[in-house]
């Protein structure tokens, strides 16, 4: 069953023409990888399944994106509420001034959540999902600006998790960490897989390898290559393909 | 192989470069040498005035004597009225402009006229006061009147310190919060709000130090000559501190006798301003402080 499905989608930045004609569809409770170099479109795809495009001036989509069936850019579409269906992970960790349960707590309150326990409850189990309770059960009252930039990353994923969406977006979420924080998170995918449907952009070959189902290699704009990831990296049909994973050129 | 260059090139060079440096110094001490002669005059000749009367009780004998206490109380409230006026209407005025309205030629437009109002004299606003808020709106000469003329020179200060406050918080927390299924106005109330609140608070207590000088706008608005007994409400008239001082230095029975008084009361205004100052600072501290430990 499909989760996400794009139909013909071309999307414009003024009059740079960004997205190509994309059509993909991306299964319920799957990991798939966009990769592809530099420029490419690869966040800003990204960035139109929960509509964060909208909020840049003079951009301009064309064709049908849905999830769950609807299309999230029809007009009764509640932008607020698909967020909150709809989650995602900064390349860049941008925890809020708050504290640590805050900044978990902080979609449960925003989409009108007030029951005190269930809150306590609900941050409590997001930070277990994202490995971080046994770091922080101590002080959860301290600024999320205490953490490491790893531990911060993680506190991003408990915070997006906490609404419980159906759709978790990551875009580059391991770029800026360490690798033993990378594999925290690579193991959080994994957890998740099965449960949610997964769509992460990443520049590590390996990453992408490790943690997905299907891959979708993008390159300057277009979708050149959609497939199982095994295939994609043992024997893509494509030759730019097979150029970028073999790394002549990205 | 060289590169042809004249070998007292480097040391000209030098030479200049210390010249100007020095001339700079000696510019620089220069001005905070003034700005300390003049602080260190108005305090030298004030100071000896300064005792629990001064600051206690009323003028008396023609204002030749006696203290300035109504002055000061005066100076209080229309610093609180015109708080209470300036900081809600800058702070929505300055978040509409860096949030809500739309960029553009509009927009542009009202950003350089409220810089414009900033640069416009404040008699003007004084003489706007007197015929808006006095007799259009007839409030009379009151604090009322006053508080409102000297929180509409301030505002210009709060709206630009409030709008630079918001654009200048890095889009990745407005997308954080958007992201979790906040509307636009829970993200500006949780989240930017809390961040540029120690920017808007400082500007508006400098904006109201700056403010609590000023003379002219409640020279036709509120400030009364000579007044025996305390404001009662928002509708009395006040004396006023920087009234009060231009009243005991120009006019008055014995300016001789009253000279020391002016400078007494210029101590207090300059204590007053230097303290609002330094109260800037410390709340900006603080809440710089609850952002990263809260
Ligand atoms: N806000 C914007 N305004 C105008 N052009 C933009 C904007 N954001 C991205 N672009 C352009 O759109 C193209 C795709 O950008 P995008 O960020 O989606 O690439 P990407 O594949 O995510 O790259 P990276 O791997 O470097 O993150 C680029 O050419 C970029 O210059
Ligand atoms: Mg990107």
């Amino acid at each position: 069953m499909n989760k996400i499905e794009a139909k013909n989608v071309d999307f414009y930045y003024g009059s740079f023409h960004a997205l190509k004609h994309i059509s993909l569809d991306i299964p319920q409770n799957e990991v798939v990888a966009f990769i592809g170099p530099s420029g490419c479109g690869k966040s800003t795809f990204l960035r139109l399944f929960n509509r964060m495009n909208d909020l840049i001036p003079g951009t301009r989509l064309t064709g049908q994106i849905s999830i769950d069936g609807t299309d999230i850019y029809g007009r009764s579409v509640d932008v607020d509420l698909l967020r909150r269906d709809v989650g995602m992970v900064f390349q860049r960790p941008n925890p809020f001034p708050k504290s640590i349960f805050e900044n978990v707590a902080y979609g449960l309150r925003v989409n009108g959540v007030k029951d005190r326990a269930f809150i306590a409850q609900r941050v409590e189990e997001a930070l277990k999902g994202a490995a971080l309770w046994d770091e922080v059960k101590d002080k959860l009252k301290e600024s999320a600006y205490a953490l490491s930039g790893g531990q911060q990353q993680r506190l991003c994923i408990a915070r997006a998790m906490a609404v419980e969406p159906s759709v978790l977006l990551m875009d580059e979420p391991a770029s800026a960490l360490d690798p033993i924080s990378t594999a925290k998170i690579e193991e959080l995918i994994c957890d998740l897989s099965g449960r949610t449907t997964v769509v992460i952009v990443t520049h590590s070959m390996q990453q992408a390898a490790r943690v997905s189902n299907k891959t979708a290699f993008f390159y300057l704009g277009e979708m050149v290559e959609y497939g199982e990831t095994k295939k994609i990296f043992t024997n893509p049909d494509q030759e730019a393909t097979q150029n970028y994973i073999t790394g002549r050129f990205g | 192989m060289s590169l042809p260059i004249d070998s007292s090139y480097r040391r000209r060079k030098l030479w200049l470069q210390q010249a100007v440096f020095a001339l700079f110094r000696v510019l620089s001490y220069a001005v905070v040498a003034v700005l300390f002669l003049i602080l260190g005059f108005i305090l030298f000749h004030g100071a000896g005035v300064i005792d629990w009367t001064f600051l206690t009780e009323a003028p008396t004998d023609g204002m030749t004597s006696g203290g300035i206490w109504p002055a000061i109380v005066g100076t209080f409230w229309l610093m609180v009225g015109s708080a209470l006026f300036a900081f809600p209407v800058g702070l929505i005025s300055g978040i509409y402009m860096s949030e809500y309205a739309p960029d553009g030629r509009l927009v542009a437009f009202i950003r350089t006229m409220t810089n414009n109002l900033a640069g416009i004299p404040s008699i003007v606003f004084g003489l706007f006061g007197m015929a808006f808020f006095v007799n259009y709106l007839s409030f009379g000469d009151s604090i009322l009147a006053g508080s409102l003329t000297l929180g509409l020179l301030a505002l210009p200060v709060v709206i630009r310190t409030t709008e630079d406050a918001f654009r200048d918080i890095a889009p990745s927390y407005r997308e954080g919060s958007l992201a979790l299924g906040a509307t636009k106005a829970q993200t500006i109330w949780r989240v930017l709000l809390p961040m540029a609140m120690p920017r808007v608070i400082t500007g508006l207590i400098l904006s109201l130090g700056r403010v609590s000088g000023e003379t002219a706008p409640i020279l036709f608005t509120c400030a009364a000559y000579f007044l025996p007994k305390l404001p009662e409400s928002m509708f009395d008239q006040c004396m006023a501190l920087p009234y009060h001082l231009y009243v005991v230095a120009t006019s008055g029975t014995d300016i001789e006798a009253q000279m020391p008084i002016a400078y007494g009361t210029a101590f207090v205004l300059i204590v007053i301003v230097l303290a609002m100052n330094l109260l800037a600072n410390a709340v900006r501290k603080h809440f710089e402080k609850k952002l990263k430990s809260k």
